[in-house]
């Protein structure tokens, strides 16, 4: 069935550099990513009436933004840089308030000593900070759950791991390029917070990315391959890191989101050729391929084994190495899953993490430890 | 240095006002009987303005746990243990345990309320291996 995100496409993907540190300030940095977006899609910023941007430390906004690119755009999305940003953008195009959107975010300045966890990893609500929480020890306490109820093991969680940053290896791109990783190593690594190895945890990084998108009608007419918004919807369960992360009442994020992305599609998972799911802790990867329909609840953690999510399996996930490998930067790597998603369909990535012919990818941000999870179905071919 | 410690907000000044008299509250909704935690302005299952104020047993179990070896500042010894705890009233609060050693917690660990003076202000309520569970 034709719905209106249908008649939206994505002209325009760029990653800015990404690394553990860059020289570059932030709001240069922002600026590289719109202006590669723009490039990326063959347009000019006189071409762009919708704007959106996060950057992290900055805290530059859309409406800041709007004065970057000479005052023209008349729309400002108000959602994070991410599937939040890109399904805001596209509603606004669908309902005609705009017709051409740059979506940019970045983070750079932000890492100091190595004394501590990453100040933006740390929540501050009264009744998470006093008991030494952050992100790993949230989505931890979901993961410790899960095994318990499930006998998800330890060796399906270093596989997930194992696999993402077995990507990240092979990109040349990624911060952490050139470093193998297998799943004993996963398993050495000290531990950070139970069940999480230093290994299953994302990196932090510096980097920024965009995306460009406009009417399919409009997309026709420009010089590029453009990738079509098949479906998305969005999971919202409270504020991240402030109530506790109870399994019961938030092990499914992301199922509402997935439901409606494939209603919207017409698809089922059977159908996704990538999954570029949002990957904070290996973890986060099996839980979501269980919201996301993929396998049963309890069956994740069997679903990841025998290679089958890996770069040539049946169902590559994060395949520029994700969160644990590609980079990790404040926003920047929600939109990232989308960028690489656009990517992977455009061919755009090294010949070893390309998978052929792929029509249909999924995009995801969030996850249960942080009480959202969205959902993005990016298509080759038009819905 | 010490820990970050909570500064009460207008709704949550209340739980720890009981906690530094010993006692464990928990907002309960007058009108559907539901527990809510965090503290909230009105209850989240019924929308209704009654919340109460009413004491815990302070008993309950693990429901879920990790062991922390990196911390999330300097400020806390590893390593700790952060927990779900699931009180015996159906209600959930992150703590952390202490009298126990890491290695010995599990799921579904009987335990008790501990609470621990940590400056004239403020009073934590941290969760203890219960004695007679």
């Amino acid at each position: 069935m034709h719905g209106p995100l249908h008649d939206v496409a994505i002209v325009g993907a760029y990653h800015t550099e990404q690394a553990r540190k860059l020289a570059v300030p932030e709001p240069a940095l922002l600026l590289d990513a719109i202006r590669g977006g723009l490039a990326s899609a063959g347009i000019g910023a006189a071409d762009v009436d919708g704007v959106n941007a996060s950057a992290w430390v900055s805290g530059v906004r859309a409406r800041e933004a709007v004065q970057w690119l000479g005052g023209r755009p008349c729309w400002t999305g108000t959602g994070s840089a991410g599937i939040e940003a890109v399904l805001e953008a596209a509603s606004a195009i669908a309902a005609g308030l705009c017709e051409t959107v740059l979506a940019a975010a970045a983070q750079a300045g932000e890492y100091g000593d190595h004394g501590a966890t990453v100040s933006w990893t740390r929540p501050s609500n009264e009744f998470v900070e006093c008991w030494g929480l952050y992100t790993a020890a949230e989505f931890a306490l979901i993961a410790q759950r899960h095994m318990h109820v499930y006998g998800t093991t330890q060796e399906s969680l270093a596989e997930v791991a194992a696999a993402i940053r077995t990507n990240g290896a092979r990109n040349p791109e990624a911060v952490m390029y050139g470093r193998e990783v297998t799943t004993d190593d996963v398993l050495d690594s000290r531990m950070v917070a139970s069940p999480f190895h230093l290994l299953d945890c994302c990196i932090t990084s510096e980097g920024g990315a965009s995306l460009v998108l406009t009417t399919r009608e409009r997309a026709r007419d420009l010089d590029v391959e453009p990738v079509f918004l098949l479906g998305g919807g969005m999971d919202r369960q409270g504020m991240s890191y402030t109530s506790p992360p109870v399994f019961d009442l938030h092990g499914r994020v992301g199922e509402r989101a997935g439901r409606r992305a494939f209603a919207q599609a017409g698809l089922t998972p059977a159908d996704v050729d990538v999954a570029e799911l949002y990957d904070p802790f290996s973890f986060e990867v099996i839980r979501q391929l269980e919201a996301m329909g993929f396998c049963g609840y309890g069956e994740g953690g069997d679903f990841v084994m025998d290679g089958r999510i890996r770069t040539g399996g049946e169902l590559p996930v994060a395949t520029n190495g994700g969160l644990l490998s590609y980079s990790h930067a404040g926003l920047a790597q929600m939109l990232q899953k989308v960028t690489n998603g656009v990517r992977q369909l455009r061919g755009e990535l090294p010949d070893e993490l390309t998978v052929p012919d792929a029509r249909v990818v999924l995009a995801t941000n969030g996850g249960a430890g942080a009480l959202f999870c969205d959902a993005l179905l990016l298509g080759r071919d038009p819905a | 240095m010490t820990i970050p410690l909570p500064h009460a907000t207008p709704v949550s000044a209340p739980h720890w006002q009981g906690c530094r008299e010993g006692r464990l509250l928990v907002q309960r909704c007058a009108t559907c009987g539901r527990y809510v935690f965090i503290p909230r302005p009105g209850c989240t299952h019924c929308l209704t303005g009654t919340l109460e104020w009413v004491e815990s047993s302070g008993r309950g179990t693990v429901y879920s746990f990790s062991v922390v070896h990196r911390p999330q500042r300097p400020e806390f010894e590893v390593p700790y243990v952060v927990a779900v705890i699931e009180l015996e009233e159906g209600w959930h609060m992150l703590s952390n345990l202490v009298d126990v050693a890491p290695e010995a917690v599990g799921v579904g660990l009987p335990v008790e309320v501990a609470f621990r003076e940590m400056s004239p202000d403020v009073t934590l309520p941290y969760f203890r291996p219960a004695i007679d569970p």
